[in-house]
């Protein structure tokens, strides 16, 4: 089976303080660590898996800058076969829609039977997946905690409300999101990395995805952030103070006037 | 301004909450909006969604068909393309079918996307101003969307106070034989029910949780030992049962249980809303967590900034003390 697995290079929420800048025109990128988006991590590991089970290939596809790269070597480590970095400055501030048409370029460059995509990514829309998968006319299911595969079907669960699953038979080829807990993704270390560091990763700009740069970008986009900011949201919680033994004598207190400790 | 449509959803017989979600927010976007509910399904159930959103909504088109006994996001996206005007405004709730249906839906649509809204600021001209969140929460921002086209809206379940009114008067309308080819490539098969784990995290009155700042399985001996010092239960939030550090009936949010206890402590959680989704009947919410920025402050009655792997076992010796 061959399998794209659309990836993207994200500050890392686990390992940093995500704060506003001063203007509020952006996050305040300074000292960010960047690494793969946690959902595509799994939708990589799954492909794998699927792929050492019945053979074929794996391709890790993003859309971003020259430091992009670096998220496909960790993925390309990790087993992947093959990279492929969408870029371009006529990319820069693609809304979904315009991410989601790139990759429509390339997949209708190559011939894969299935796409994945983590479920989400920093944006938080959970939309790229979808609209890549009716783009291209192919049967779409989000949130997938579980792949079997059948000939030329797969059996997928969807994760739903209250920790249930939902199992649908899907057709290839078909697009897929890729939800969290689906796997164990394996551990890269420094020697993996090293491995892949020389591999040649190919680069596809506007021109080479016949793409219209009009239609991209910021000037194509029909969804447009003005800002970041971080609402007052009520009063907060009262935060304890003092040292660590009046905070916990403190604590205790209020746990006992509340039911909480006997 | 084009028409607005919400999709709404149901569960054996009666509209889900999110309904009147859907028509709160459609007053929001226009205040003298007469908004249209599409009801879909099979059987005597739908009829009586249908009349009941009538209520809501000043019409409500009805699709009463096999095909729709479940909804596959796959046929409703169809159906919805079918029978939808290109310039429509749908709304949809963001939950687990909404975000299998609506971004594919505004590319069929050739419509703008707007993913998981928390709050609408209002329209100028065609352009809708919204609030969304990203970074799990950590940050706000506010975001236009091109509307001339149409648009697909999915609204952050919650985040709009339902209209209770009942004072649409509305109409009902069958339309299930304009709904047209309904084919698809995905088949539903069957809803696995969540494993039922050792223990009952719902039936408990205090909860001690724990999230990412555990940081090892080893430590969550740690939330045990208070635990079990109070008389509580341990439950905790989704990366901990990504890393099978727990099991999956200990998760408590939206893809998890829903609990209600008396007493909250959410230990290294940062409060993500798929997590406090989770937490119903307004409990004491006490947050401990050595990020001061974490978003569970802002929704905790009390805060205490700590590193719990130090914090929980002082609190253990003091109460075994005490």
């Amino acid at each position: 089976m061959e399998i794209l697995v659309c990836v993207k290079r994200v500050p890392d929420s686990a390992e940093n303080e995500i704060e506003v800048n001063r203007d509020g025109s952006d996050i305040e990128r300074d000292d960010l660590v960047y690494s793969v988006n946690e959902w595509d991590n799994y939708a990589v590991e799954e492909a794998i898996l699927i792929r050492d089970k019945v053979g074929g290939s794996v391709t890790v596809i993003t859309v971003g800058d020259d430091e992009s790269e670096e998220v496909l070597r960790r993925e390309m480590a990790m087993g992947a076969d093959n990279g492929l970095l969408l870029c371009d400055d006529a990319f820069e501030g693609s809304d979904g829609k315009g991410v989601a048409s790139l990759l429509k370029a390339a997949v209708d460059k190559g011939k894969y039977d299935l796409i994945l995509t983590g479920a989400q990514a920093d944006g938080g829309a959970a939309e790229v997946g979808g609209m890549l998968a009716a783009m291209l006319d192919y049967p779409y299911a989000s949130l997938v905690n579980k792949i079997e595969v059948d000939g030329d079907k797969l059996k997928v669960g969807r994760e739903i409300e209250g920790g249930n699953q939902e199992m649908n038979e899907i057709q290839l080829p078909c697009v897929l999101s890729i939800q969290t807990g689906i796997n164990e993704p394996r551990y890269v270390g420094i020697r993996g990395i090293r491995k892949v560091a020389s591999v040649e990763i190919p680069q596809h700009g506007a021109a080479d995805l016949g793409v219209d740069a009009a239609t991209l970008g910021a000037a194509g986009a029909r969804v447009k952030r003005l800002d970041y900011f971080v609402p007052e949201m009520g009063e907060g919680a009262e935060m304890l103070e003092g040292s660590s033994e009046e905070i916990v004598a403190k604590l205790i207190e209020l746990l006992k006037s509340k039911g909480g400790l006997k | 301004m084009a028409d607005i449509y919400a999709y709404t959803t149901h569960t054996a017989g009666v509209a889900d909450d999110s309904a009147l979600e859907l028509v709160a927010a459609a007053k929001k976007i226009d205040a003298n909006a007469a908004v249209t509910a599409i009801v879909t399904g099979s059987g005597a159930e739908v009829d009586k969604v249908a009349d009941a959103m009538a209520a809501s909504y000043a019409k409500v088109l009805k699709f009463n068909l096999d095909a729709l006994a479940y909804p596959n996001a796959e046929v409703v996206r169809k159906l919805l393309v079918n029978v939808l005007p290109a310039d429509a405004i749908v709304l949809v709730s963001n939950d687990t079918f909404g975000m299998d249906l609506g971004p594919g839906l505004s590319i069929k649509l050739d419509s703008t996307f707007v993913a998981d809204v928390v709050g609408i600021e209002g329209v100028d001209g065609t352009v809708l101003k919204v609030i969304r969140q990203e970074y799990s929460g950590m940050v706000s921002t506010h975001v236009t969307a091109d509307m001339s086209g149409g648009a697909v809206v999915n609204l952050r379940p919650g985040a709009f106070a339902p209209d209770e009114s009942q004072s649409a008067g509305g109409s009902v309308e069958d339309r299930s034989g304009d709904a047209g080819d309904l084919t698809v490539k995905r088949t539903f098969l069957e809803v696995v029910e969540a494993e039922v784990g050792d223990v009952d995290i719902t039936k408990s009155d205090v909860l001690v949780s724990v999230g990412r700042g555990i940081e090892d399985e080893e430590n969550i001996e740690v939330a045990q030992e208070l635990a079990d010092a109070m008389g509580a239960v341990v439950s905790c939030s989704r990366p901990i049962v990504d890393a099978k550090w727990l099991e999956k009936s200990r998760q408590v949010g939206t893809s998890g249980q829903t609990v209600k206890p008396k007493v909250y402590l959410a230990c290294g959680i940062s409060g993500s809303f798929q997590h406090m989704g989770g937490i119903k009947g307004a409990p004491f919410i006490v947050a401990i967590n050595k990020n001061v920025k974490a978003p569970i402050f802002q929704m905790a009655d009390v805060g205490i900034e700590a590193d719990i792997l130090d914090f929980l076992p002082e609190l253990t010796d003091a109460i075994k003390e005490s």
